[in-house]
């Protein structure tokens, strides 16, 4: 069984019927009422589409990809509770899936008694349970409680009881749907540690998951589904940074058309008298795109529109300042400040602020832009004007994210 | 072939089987102060109750009426109860349905089986208002294996099928509840077969349940052989019933994960 891959998908499709998504159910009733009435055309809605991949045995694939991208379907495929609508799968060997942990837990049972349930609904015999009894009762960490009822349990409990039933079932492939996400950092440890046992044990695992950092960790292989095909397969780094990229990609195009819509409930404020207007405010790249999504170190650009409605005005100041999601004012400069002369301004101008690097944190920003007099008496005053978003590969903390590197030497 | 499958998939998951109608007949009364001890004192209480509404308000004129009633009264209530709650087997079993991978005629089956075995710890109670009453018991109990065996193979045929329609039409149970009573009422349980006029007796030939319940009447009341003629053809119908109740549970069951 070395020689053939433990998992092969060829060709997969799967459809679902509209008809299931909808809840659109057939009645009775309605069969009597209009019992000739065509049928509806069958409207299907492919999920999967075209997927092929194999496994070896002994590696862990991680599927990514965006909610609704199909990696749950593909789960359960594999785990044969959906059948495919086109093409084949093959599993080989002893299957066991994470997908539902604690399935037919009976609440007024006691967690011994639902032990041996959830192990039989798990293909486990009687007999097998009798002998993993102990070392699951020991593995869930439940001690006394196990001679209580499961409704008495906190749900982190609950939890470990069904983990600790499911990975002793001893299987061959090990499919995971993030169920890694649950429970406490003690769990999440166990969870770690059995994930590396089976992988040190040479078995075959498949995991869904939304934490890239467990992909990079335990992945050999990652695949990437987008919209039911496979937007990526391969090397993990890769293929995540492939759809780090997609997923900034998107999330800036959702901000910048909320924002649009939005900008008026952000909880913009503006004073002043009138005599400089700032017209219109954007945030650009590098290249001078729209953009409201910025990785850490990328270049912003900042400009704004302004007119002078009246006279021309000579006292006059622009400055800028930099909030994140907590008011904290990060940064904030104006011209005055930078003793910058930049000559009489006309009566129409654009004024652009260009930051070659952004180093910050990630979270969500609000600019706050300004025209005003050296005084400090505001022409137009526009208090979050904009907000945008910085993401970061890690997830440091803080305000601001100065270069660094770490250097160890010995002394 | 396709019936031979299905019952050797049941088999092959015995362990699982015993394992949910354990769960199934012990979690029914777990955490309420009598426990077990509710699946005697249920049908004892419901006796009373018929006993006295029947013999006591209604009074039928028949000796023994009210062991009589209830001789045919407990086979009918496994019957209905398993129908009610294997309609149900697969729409109420959620993510046992589309989380884990086992045959699903299994969910099917727990619900027959509880409710068979919570039937046949009934009897004992029977049996005791039956010697009670002055009746005697003999050999012909011996029938009650033939007779409760097709009776079960009837109602797991009915339920498998009545599984799958729920699925698809969630209308069944209620329809199904309705078309109990009105069966319940012509299945001679609460009157002896005398009570139907002459002319139309043949008819009650035709009702599955009345098979059974006459054949339960038979060996516990009359103590006498059932039908066997009746008894065969209704096994006979059992088996046809349940080549296509599985067919069609078969068919369907690839949709049942998508579906609920």
């Amino acid at each position: 069984m070395k020689d053939s891959p433990a998992i092969e998908v060829h060709g997969l499709v799967k459809r679902f019927r509209r008809e299931f998504l909808k809840r659109d159910y057939t009645t009775w009733k309605s069969l009597i009422i209009k019992p000739f009435q065509k049928r509806r055309a069958k409207e299907y809605v492919t999920v999967l589409d075209g997927i092929d991949f194999t496994v070896q045995p002994g590696s862990t694939l991680a599927l990514i990809g965006q909610n609704g991208s199909g990696k749950s379907t593909l789960l359960k495929i594999l785990a044969g509770i959906y059948k495919p609508d086109q093409g084949q799968v093959r599993v080989n060997g002893r299957v066991s899936s994470l997908i539902e942990l604690g399935a037919g837990f009976h609440p007024e049972f006691t967690g011994r008694e639902n032990i041996f349930i959830n192990g039989t609904i798990l293909g486990l015999s009687k007999k097998e349970i009798a002998e993993r009894f102990e070392h699951i009762a020991a593995y869930s960490g439940l001690g006394e409680y196990i001679d209580a009822p499961v409704r008495t349990y906190s749900s982190g409990m609950y939890v470990r009881l069904g983990f600790a039933v499911a990975v002793n079932v001893d299987p061959d492939v090990l499919l995971v749907d993030e169920v890694l996400a649950v429970g406490d950092e003690a769990f999440a440890h166990k969870c770690e540690d059995k994930i590396n046992q089976f992988k040190r044990e040479g078995k075959t695992i498949c995991l869904v998951t939304h934490d890239m950092g467990a992909v990079e960790k335990y992945a050999d292989e990652a695949l990437w589904l987008d919209g039911g095909r496979i937007a990526a397969q391969g090397d993990p780094r890769r293929v995540i940074d492939a759809y780090r990229q997609k997923v900034a990609r998107e999330e800036d195009s959702i901000r910048r058309g909320e924002s649009a819509e939005a900008e008026l409930e952000l909880k913009s404020e503006r004073w002043g008298d009138g005599q400089v207007v700032i017209e219109e405010v954007r945030l650009l790249d590098a290249k001078g795109n729209p953009k409201a999504v910025f990785q850490s170190g990328d270049t912003l650009v900042l400009e704004m529109d302004y007119h002078m409605p009246g006279e021309p005005v000579e006292d006059l100041v622009f400055g800028v300042g930099l909030f994140n999601a907590q008011d904290v004012l990060c940064y904030g400069t104006n011209t005055h400040i930078e003793r910058l002369d930049l000559g009489g301004y006309p009566r129409r101008g654009t004024v652009r602020v260009v930051m070659e690097r952004l180093e910050l944190v990630q979270g969500t920003y609000f600019w706050d832009v300004a025209a005003h007099a050296k005084d400090g008496r505001a022409y137009d005053y526009y208090r979050r004007a904009l907000s945008f978003a910085v993401r970061t590969p890690l997830a440091e903390v803080g305000v601001f994210r100065p270069p660094h590197q770490w250097q160890v030497t010995p002394r | 072939m396709l019936l031979i499958d299905h019952l050797r998939e049941l088999l092959r998951h015995r362990a699982l089987v015993s394992a949910l109608t354990g769960r199934e007949l012990k979690g029914r009364y777990r955490g309420s102060i009598l426990g077990f001890f509710w699946t005697f004192l249920n049908p004892l209480l419901l006796l009373l109750v018929y006993a006295l509404v029947f013999s006591v308000y209604f009074r039928v004129k028949m000796d023994h009426y009210a062991v009589f009633m209830f001789t045919g009264l407990l086979p009918w209530i496994f019957f209905s109860s398993a129908l009610m709650e294997g309609a149900g087997a697969i729409t109420d079993s959620g993510s046992l349905v589309t989380k884990v991978l086992f045959p699903q005629q299994v969910l099917v089956v727990v619900k027959v089986l509880s409710n068979f075995v919570n039937y046949l710890l009934s009897l004992p109670i029977l049996l005791a208002f039956l010697l009670a009453d002055g009746m005697s018991l003999d050999y012909h109990l011996l029938a009650f294996v033939p007779v409760a065996a097709v009776h079960f193979l009837f109602t797991y045929a009915l339920c498998l099928a009545l599984a799958t329609f729920t699925v698809f039409m969630r209308d069944t149970r209620h329809i199904l509840g309705n078309l109990l009573t009105l069966w319940f009422f012509l299945t001679p349980i609460l009157y002896p077969l005398t009570q139907i006029p002459e002319r139309y007796r043949f008819l009650v030939n035709f009702n599955p349940a009345a098979v059974f319940t006459l054949a339960y009447h038979d060996l516990f009341f009359w103590g006498r052989w059932p039908h066997w003629g009746w008894l065969a053809a209704l096994a006979g119908l059992s088996l046809v019933l349940l080549y296509a109740a599985v067919a069609i549970f078969e068919h369907y069951k690839e949709y049942f994960a998508e579906k609920i």
